[in-house]
């Protein structure tokens, strides 16, 4: 007979509730672990750009969905990431098991200066004050010699003793367990007291105080944990791309990073998640159908860019007024509607 | 002499406390004392700076002058989390809690900061981290059960009637585990059963926990029924202070409520 009741507080703050889930989970890991080999390149690497967006977007969420402090810059801390990651294995020989978690850390020391004006700025001043903090990044980035301007850097290849990390299934690994590992920890910071501090003082910070909570201590940690998520997307990036230009990391990038935690549903892990995935699957969907209409309207291929755009731009107005929760929210309703189903209540 | 000892006997003492924005004065010269066990009520009309004074002790204010002291610690200039954290829970008047929260999470995050462990810990779940969920977990079960919110524990807030919120408000601040418990408007908008409700969780709370209460209330039945000191503010300067019985005699209370006889 399983076991029908929770006995202890640990089983009722477990993060895989009973078998259902676990069983949910078990097909989801062989599915991930089985798609590289019948995916083709094409697909395999929109799946590791997906990887890559996952774990910034669930650093993003940390900040701006759970903590409710928007920044305009966590492009520019990716890059931060990237470029980190880029010089210390190009110039200093470092690993990548080595250069990973400093890339993180670099990203976090410079997170942290961007979450102090966080404490006397909200709303769109705080805004404005990560944006010019992006701006100084990408000036910085053009302008430095080390990082040799709009030429950019090349970033050497992943190496485990003599096996290198080059095909798009390797990378695909190689992501998919730092995007897991991110997403555990997430999960678990979700559900720590650090989580809930964040959402105290997203909620009501004045409250927050006054239950104890350091509004100072936790505003300045939810931008580092984001940051730090936000450098290993850089990493990650810079060593799939093989070579890193400013134009990578610009205000474009944060904004679709903002899209995808609220497409995805602001303050939930797996929001990240699904937000990752559909922002990332939407410019190659325009190209898929494009592709397709190709012989019936020779002219769409032209109109592709403005039209990429445009989707983009319709998707986001679409979901703000249809789904505010975004997928998360759709995902949570059909989960409502089949527990109950064929029942309306 | 005498009166030393009897200051030195104060859990909570307010010493000539004042308060303006702009040009408007909230609190002149305000003080008063709460000895530790006591069920004290600050009473007045809307706009007495009842509320405001509550605010300058928990430190969301910052008074012109004077001194609050608690337990011998001087509470001006320290920041409202560090006041929290030496004792002092706070329940709103109009309702402060984490709408997006379960009761649970609510009461959970009262709890931070008797909880020690790291981001890292926190990150994988492990050792203490896990240790100090369950252990904090239980002790605000017990605050659940004492309040009987055991029905709607995983309930959004969001989604509670006014008078459940209200006590959830309440047990939150008792999850802190203070020393001394502010609670402003504890029963404002509250049908009769729900006050009753809130009066005999408030005399629970202090008599079998041992937590100093001071009330801020409008509704004159339980403040006269539940405290031992009363004090009256108005127009931000306090006009009288002692129990229940002289305060409803007292002719300056009297006429701070009902206005002036004319002759």
């Amino acid at each position: 007979m399983g076991r029908k009741f929770k006995t202890s507080y640990q089983q009722d703050s477990a993060l895989f509730q009973n078998l259902w889930v676990k069983s949910w989970l078990a097909i989801a890991i062989v599915v991930l672990c089985v798609l590289p080999f019948v995916l083709k390149p094409y697909e395999l690497s929109i799946m590791n750009g997906i990887g890559i967006a996952v774990i910034g977007a669930l650093g993003l969420n940390l900040l701006t969905g759970y903590t409710g402090q928007i920044s305009l810059c966590h492009g520019a801390l990716v890059g931060i990431g990237a470029y980190s990651t880029a010089l210390l294995s190009a110039n200093l020989g470092l690993h990548f098991l080595v250069s990973l978690p400093l890339s993180g850390l670099m990203a976090a020391a410079l997170g942290l200066i961007v979450g102090v004006p966080s404490l006397r700025l909200k709303g769109l001043y705080l805004a404005l004050g990560t944006l010019a903090f992006g701006f100084i990044f990408e000036y910085v980035i053009l302008h430095w010699n080390l990082t040799q301007g709009e030429m950019g850097l090349a970033v050497p290849r992943i190496q485990f003793a003599s096996f290198v990390v080059e095909t798009e299934r390797h990378f695909y690994f190689l992501i998919l367990i730092t995007a897991a590992l991110a997403t555990l920890a997430a999960k678990n910071i979700a559900r720590s007291k650090i989580g809930r501090c964040f959402v105290a003082i997203c909620d009501r910070d004045i409250a927050a105080e006054a239950m104890g909570i350091s509004l100072t201590k936790y505003k300045i940690m939810a931008f580092g944990i984001s940051a730090f998520y936000a450098g290993l997307a850089g990493c990650l990036l810079a060593h799939y791309q093989q070579w890193i230009v400013p134009g990578n990391f610009d205000l474009m990038l944060s904004i679709s990073y903002i899209a995808m935690i609220i497409m995805g549903g602001l303050g939930t892990v797996l929001g990240s998640i699904l937000g990752a995935g559909l922002i990332t699957l939407i410019p190659h969907g325009i190209v898929y159908l494009t592709d397709a209409f190709k012989d019936v309207w020779p002219g769409l291929s032209g109109l592709i860019v403005s039209f990429k755009l445009g989707v983009f731009g319709l998707v986001i107005v679409g979901t703000l007024l249809f789904e505010p929760r975004g997928l998360f929210g759709i995902y949570q309703r059909i989960k409502v509607y089949w527990k109950t189903w064929p029942f309306k209540y | 002499m005498a009166i030393v000892s009897r200051e030195a006997s104060f859990q909570l003492t307010v010493k000539e406390v004042s308060v303006s924005f702009g040009g408007i004065k909230a609190i002149q010269d305000v003080s008063l004392g709460v000895r530790p066990g006591q069920i004290y009520s600050i009473i007045g009309p809307n706009g007495a700076g009842k509320t405001t004074l509550f605010n300058c002790i928990s430190g969301i204010y910052h008074a012109d002058h004077g001194s609050i002291l608690f337990d011998g610690v001087e509470l001006i200039g320290m920041k409202p989390h560090k006041i929290t954290q030496l004792g002092i829970g706070r329940a709103f008047q109009n309702i402060e809690l984490f709408k997006g929260m379960t009761v649970l999470d609510n009461l959970m995050s009262a709890r931070s900061f008797h909880m020690s462990y790291g981001l890292l810990r926190a990150a994988f779940y492990l050792g203490s981290c896990m240790a100090q969920e369950a252990q904090n977990r239980d002790l605000v079960e017990d605050v659940i059960e004492f309040l009987d919110l055991q029905h709607v524990r995983k309930t959004p807030v969001m989604s509670l009637s006014y008078g459940m919120q209200k006590r959830v408000e309440l047990a939150r601040a008792l999850a802190m585990e203070p020393k001394i418990l502010l609670v402003d408007e504890p029963v404002s908008g509250m049908n009769l059963e729900e006050r009753e409700d809130m009066a005999r969780y408030l005399i629970d709370i202090n008599e079998e926990k041992g937590v100093t209460v001071v009330l801020i209330e409008h509704d004159m039945g339980l403040v006269m029924d539940l405290s031992e000191t009363v004090t009256v503010l108005n127009f931000g300067m306090k006009i009288a202070e002692g129990t229940p019985g002289e305060i409803s005699e007292n002719p300056e209370v009297i006429k701070a409520y009902l206005g002036e006889v004319h002759t």
